[in-house]
């Protein structure tokens, strides 16, 4: 970090801290969306939502929201969930089955480490 | 970036840290090394949280569960439970009046909701050795607007029209000293913060150094910026460790951003700060004296004029602010001198911190607005007697103060109304005594500590308080006269209106005070030998009651000085002769058999 000089690097800072010190108090660190389009739901999208709100809740992890959208359009590799964490690039993985859920949250929610060999897309559209 | 799951901001002010803070963080570092969640949950220390009598605390978020009174078995239980299975731990909740469990009584408890934080407003939430999170709090914008917005005078404006005065008792308007050393000539300016807080049993200076120092830094910019000061130093004393370690790492912070240095901000205005660490003498803390000590010579004050605005450090202009009054100026100069004077009185606007203490059942630091009355601060805030006993009066500035009788306690909390009755606001230490204490005992006390704490330099402090202790003394043990008692007022008169320095000139103020509202306690220890409050060992003695004592033989087992006799389900007594007064025997009895009575039995 350099000499500071204005007052846009001092807002940056601010901002950039704020967003920090939000997640420690608001709580919600991100949330998990599932495609559940037709395509998704044929491909066991249930069972994956299924098993993600119950994995969360067997590690007691209250600061994710799970919600459901429609398709995100990668039906080839349904089921899909995109994983958002704040301050993180948007995370896409496919072929998430229910097993998968569980291997996503334990190692992306809970030791920040991304599963190399799920994702399918960085990045937001 | 791993992800953190929760936060814990664990307070690490000097009361918890003597409660036993750091063994609770050691145990909370080794569960969660072992339960691996290293990576997800951030241990934060903080500076003071206020609630002393609770400590150790901490705040988990994001849920914000407020745990106190720690150890470290509770600090096993809270990992094991709370982070790893997210239920919360009830027992160490803080638990209300009528034993309401308030898992997030921050919001609810008087204590925390009828403060007003400015001073201390980041104090307790922020990581004090993360700078950025100073500034995520609008910190360093100040010293932003005054360097690029405003004049020099147009800083001093503002703090004159915010009122605010010295928080470090004295209460001199802060704007008109910041103007003196202006328009005082001299190319060159010395900027002090004095942090000598002396005072027995006030530590807001400390805390706001431990818990927020970068608040001092852009405070004492701002400051050299209006007086046009080329360098500051903070005297701090000695026996704050963790306040030189943390400021020292702020000013480092600092530098290494430009907001000191040459150029700060990008401007032509060069400043830097040094800490020069005192030998912890009470005199220090007198502006004179302190400027001495910091030249290297021996902390002795000078007579006033000149000030330290127009001879100061090294015989050039220098300014000094108390700690707590400097916490006030960032938020002035960012929001207002108006956004100031929303809270206290006209002529006292502003917050002021407290640090309540004795018989009150929360004790700790608090902010208040000026003018709160002492019954809000005793009874709400403070929470009353922990014991129930009758609340008698209240000590407030320490050393230099005075006490306020139960009557008086309507009075609204500013500079002017509580000289008004014989005490002062001072550091800000307010001692709640009940029935229990003995107000000869009190002045005498704070007198013990005066003569330790006199430099010796002017006759009637350094002897006069010294023949004032031995005057008090002599009653406390049942060897007083009324002619002593004339002879305390007459000295006291005398002491303080010929002594060199503040020390002095408000030394005898305990005494004077008590002889204004108790002068019935000291003819009771003069004329009847006796104390009123049981207090003074000389004048009590220690009875069995034959009709409650039921031979249980616990007295007898922890008197020290084996002078209780009685056979085991017999009637115990007491040898008067032998007896050290230590009291141990009352606090063992379980049949209340055991009290003190006054005057002493021959």
């Amino acid at each position: 970090m350099g000499k500071i000089k204005s007052l846009e690097e001092l807002m940056k800072i601010k901002e950039d801290t704020l967003k920090k010190v939000k997640m420690r108090e608001e709580g919600k660190r991100g949330k998990i969306t599932v495609a559940m389009g037709t395509c998704g739901i044929a491909a066991g999208a249930k069972d994956t939502l299924n098993a993600i709100v119950e994995t969360l809740n067997e590690l007691n992890i209250d600061d994710i929201s799970v919600v459901q959208s429609g398709c995100m359009g990668l039906c080839e590799v349904e089921p899909t969930i995109k994983v958002e964490i704040n301050g993180e690039v948007p995370i896409t993985y496919g072929h998430v089955n229910p097993e998968n859920a569980r291997r996503i949250i334990k190692s992306h929610i809970v030791a920040g480490e991304l599963v190399g060999d799920l994702i399918v897309k960085k990045g937001e559209e | 970036m791993p992800l953190e799951t929760n936060t814990i901001l664990i307070c690490a002010g000097g009361a918890c840290i003597s409660a036993g803070e750091e063994s609770v963080k050691d145990v909370l570092e080794r569960k969660i090394k072992e339960y691996n969640l290293q990576d997800n949950i951030k241990i934060v220390e903080t500076g003071c949280m206020g609630a002393c009598s609770l400590g150790p605390i901490m705040v988990i978020h994001p849920e914000g569960v407020y745990y106190q009174k720690l150890t470290p078995e509770a600090a096993e239980k809270i990992v094991e439970e709370h982070l790893l299975k997210g239920r919360i731990v009830e027992e160490y909740l803080y638990q209300g009046d009528k034993g309401k469990i308030v898992p997030q009584p921050q919001k609810e408890i008087p204590f925390f909701s009828r403060q007003v934080k400015i001073a201390t407003r980041n104090v307790g939430i922020i990581d004090p050795l993360n700078i950025d999170e100073y500034i995520a709090r609008d910190g360093y914008f100040a010293l932003h607007k005054a360097l690029k917005e405003m004049k020099p005078e147009e800083v001093i404006q503002v703090v004159k029209d915010s009122g605010l005065r010295g928080r470090g008792g004295a209460g001199f308007p802060t704007g008109l000293k910041w103007e003196f050393a202006r328009k005082s000539p001299g190319d060159e300016k010395y900027m002090i913060c004095n942090a000598d807080e002396g005072d027995p049993g006030a530590f807001m200076d400390r805390s706001i150094l431990e818990g927020d120092p970068h608040t001092i830094i852009e405070a004492m910019t701002i400051a050299g910026y209006a007086i046009g000061a080329t360098k500051g130093f903070v005297y701090l004393r000695a026996e704050y460790p963790i306040a030189i370690e943390r400021l020292t790492v702020a000013l480092n912070q600092a530098r290494e951003y430009g907001f000191l240095g040459e150029n700060i901000l990008g401007t032509d205005f060069s400043f830097d700060i040094e800490i020069r660490i005192g030998a912890g003498a009470f005199v220090c803390g007198e502006e004179t004296a302190l400027m001495h000590s910091i030249e290297g010579k021996r902390g002795q004050p000078r007579v006033k004029p000149p000030f330290p605005a127009q001879k100061g450090l090294w015989g050039k202009p220098s300014n000094i602010n108390n700690v707590e009054t400097l916490a006030c100026v960032p938020p002035i100069i960012y929001h207002g001198a108006n956004w100031f004077r929303q809270w206290g009185t006209e002529k006292s606007p502003g917050t002021k911190v407290f640090a309540l203490a004795g018989k009150v059942k929360n004790t700790g630091l608090v902010e208040v607005p000026m003018g709160i009355t002492l019954r809000e601060l005793i009874y709400e805030i403070g929470g009353g007697s922990p014991t129930g006993k009758k609340i008698k009066a209240v000590q407030t500035g320490g050393p230099s103060g005075g006490v306020i009788p139960e009557e008086y306690f309507d009075t609204p909390v500013d500079y002017e109304s509580l000289q008004k009755l014989g005490a002062i606001v001072g550091s800000g230490g307010l001692i709640v005594l009940d029935e229990d204490d003995c107000m000869v005992d009190v002045a005498k006390f704070f007198l013990e500590f005066t003569v330790d704490e006199s430099c010796g330099k002017c006759t009637p402090c350094r002897e006069g308080t010294k023949k004032m202790y031995e005057i008090l003394d002599k009653i406390t043990k049942g060897e007083g006269t009324e002619e002593d008692i004339e002879i305390l007022e007459n000295l006291g008169n005398v002491i303080k209106d010929s002594s060199l320095c503040g020390l002095g000139q408000t030394a005898p103020n305990p005494v004077l005070s008590t002889l204004r509202y108790y002068k019935d306690e000291y003819l009771a220890h003069v004329r009847e030998k006796k104390c009123p409050a049981s207090k003074c060992k000389a004048l009590i003695s220690y009875v069995i009651d034959p009709e409650k004592c039921v031979g249980c033989t616990a007295c007898a087992r922890v008197c020290p000085s084996s002078c209780i006799s009685g056979e085991v389900r017999k009637v115990h007594e007491i040898d008067q002769s032998a007896c050290v007064k230590c009291g141990s025997c009352i606090e063992v009895c379980r049949f209340g058999a055991i009290s003190k009575v006054t005057p002493a039995i021959e």
